[in-house]
């Protein structure tokens, strides 16, 4: 079984890497973060924390577009090349699939979120001329957005197990931009009574709560993030990134694949 | 192959034609809307509620563009020596809403407010409003109590208010001393020419900002002109008392002990007297706050 999963993700990897939407996304990730030091030169002292919340922002931002941009084609594209048969035809399970799927767009956006850091930390220092124990800091923002990659790609292939990759795109991207309001609908829910009090705390509770993995403006101003909302973040965001990910398995293991 | 230059040439030069026709459209529409109509349509069509949301959770980010929206706002009405700086606030509003946290907007930006037109917006109670939501935010930022004194001293000319705000700041972990003594200097409840220096002092000292520090520079100069003019005027008096005349040149104060020197203005000229024992700058375009403080 381990060894169908890793080939199945290394697979998706390779696949993703040969990507050329990919490599533009990263390549205009690189470039922004390049321009960062001089678009903080034409305003007032602020050019570190221009450079850090144009590239935190941007490792963030452009990994969720990789993610639901390859996410949507993992498992139409197979059908499409009916690549899919000839995977299910040999000893491998579908929910062996998706989870393979799974795990080498992962791993893809991980290198990428890896590369885009590394250009990040290179343009501090070109700008600062030398790091700080506080720059370090700057990595929980890092891997709050891996985290949210997580739940992204998750998300993606949730819809791509049973729709077009259009569709697939527009509803990913729609509970990204819900997920980012996640804490208003608590509030909403909070304030509303009765039923719709009750669907609207259902509602707060199944979209992905992106507003508590966005630590960027703390960590720009070096503020430091609990270690507990570290644990309980990566918590949340496994177990919601395993919920979804089972769910796109229970869709596709039903779907009629004739 | 000739057939495809004979199509790749006229498509060049046609894209050419094409792009420079669309760069001068773009300057007529640019030149029909005038030069602030984009930083209106921004300024005002979201609030920085309706911003937040839009930025999805990037606020940082989003607060990055206004301020420097803000500085370029005022760098270029500072360049044109305008009189009205209407955008300045609602851009520092919505700057600090989106971050809360970016002390620099609060520092700079209550100064681009406070300093009277053409050297800012001439809205000191703005300013002071500005700073008052900063040390809300920021608490622990004491040189924000220090720029918020300097406001209410300076440019509000509230005294109580300018006492509290150093007296605050002083109470602040990590503050400088200094800052316990300008509250007892506020408690005198007096304007002296040395306070305003100190306090200009602590401006230049800490910003980063070309102009603040430039209007730094000429607040000092004029001020240090005003405090040289009127010892120049009181040792002139002296000498009345002790001849019964009125100096003609400054040789003669140097003759009877009350000058060791012809005295130099700021800027490394001599001070001019009048015949009517007055003293005067020899180049008033380099003090442009000469007098200022007297007045008020």
């Amino acid at each position: 079984m381990t060894s169908r999963l890793s080939a199945i993700t290394l697979n998706t990897f390779r696949e993703a890497v040969r990507d050329r939407v990919l490599y533009n996304l990263v390549l205009f990730v690189l470039l922004l973060v390049a321009t960062a030091p001089l678009f903080g030169q034409i305003s007032i002292d602020i050019e570190r924390l221009v450079l850090v919340n144009v590239g935190l922002s941007s490792i963030s931002l452009f990994g969720v577009i990789i993610a639901i941009f390859i996410g949507i084609g993992l498992v139409s594209k197979e059908i499409e090349k009916r690549t899919l048969y000839t995977i299910l035809c040999r000893p491998v399970r579908r929910w062996e699939f998706i989870v393979g799927k799974y795990c080498g767009l992962v791993m893809t956006l991980v290198v990428n979120a890896t590369l885009m850091t590394v250009g990040f930390y290179v343009a501090l220092l070109v700008t600062a001329h030398h790091l700080t124990a506080s720059d370090a800091r700057l990595l929980v923002a890092v891997y709050f957005a891996i985290l949210e990659f997580l739940m992204m790609t998750a998300v993606t292939l949730l819809f791509s197990s049973f729709s077009t990759p259009i569709f697939s795109a527009l509803f990913a991207f729609a509970l990204f931009v819900i997920g980012t309001f996640a804490d208003d609908l608590r509030n909403f829910a909070a304030a509303s009574q009765g039923v719709i009090g009750l669907i609207l705390t259902a509602a707060a509770y199944v979209v992905p709560n992106f507003a508590s993995l966005n630590v960027i403006s703390q960590v720009a101003h070096d503020q430091p993030v609990p270690g507990n909302v570290v644990l309980f973040n990566t918590l949340y965001a496994l177990l919601y990134s395993a919920a979804v990910t089972a769910g796109a398995v229970l869709i596709f293991e039903r779907r009629n694949l004739k | 192959m000739k057939a495809t230059r004979t199509i790749i040439t006229p498509a060049a030069l046609l894209l050419a034609a094409l792009f420079t026709a669309s760069v001068f459209s773009l300057q007529k529409v640019e030149a029909l809307r005038g030069k602030e109509a984009t930083l209106e349509e921004v300024l005002y069509l979201p609030s920085a509620k309706t911003l937040k949301r839009l930025s999805l959770g990037y606020t940082g980010l989003l607060a990055d563009i206004y301020w420097t929206r803000a500085v370029q706002y005022f760098g270029s009405k500072h360049g044109q020596h305008s009189t009205r700086y209407d955008l300045l606030d609602p851009l520092l509003e919505i700057t600090t809403d989106l971050d809360p946290h970016l002390i620099v907007a609060y520092q700079d930006g209550s100064l681009f407010l406070s300093q009277p037109p053409p050297w800012g917006a001439g809205q000191p109670d703005k300013a002071a409003a500005l700073l008052e939501k900063g040390i809300r935010n920021n608490p622990e930022y004491w040189r924000m109590y220090f720029t918020l004194g300097f406001v209410h001293y300076l440019d509000r000319h509230d005294f109580k208010a300018a006492q509290k705000a150093f007296e605050d700041g002083a109470n602040v972990p990590g503050a400088l001393p200094f800052m316990r003594v300008m509250a007892a200097k506020m408690a005198e409840n007096a304007e002296d020419i040395g306070t305003a220096i100190t306090l200009w002092q602590g401006v230049f000292e800490t910003t980063k900002d070309k102009m603040v520090r430039d209007t730094a520079v000429k607040h000092l100069d004029s001020l240090r002109a005003d405090a040289g003019i009127a010892e120049l005027e009181r040792r002139i008096k002296l000498y009345q008392e002790k001849t019964g005349t009125l100096p003609e040149t400054w040789a003669d104060m140097v003759r009877v002990g009350l000058l060791r020197g012809i005295p130099l203005d700021p800027s490394g000229a001599p001070f001019e007297l009048t015949p009517d024992g007055a003293v005067q700058v020899r180049d008033p375009g380099k003090f442009p706050f000469l007098g200022q403080f007297e007045k008020k």
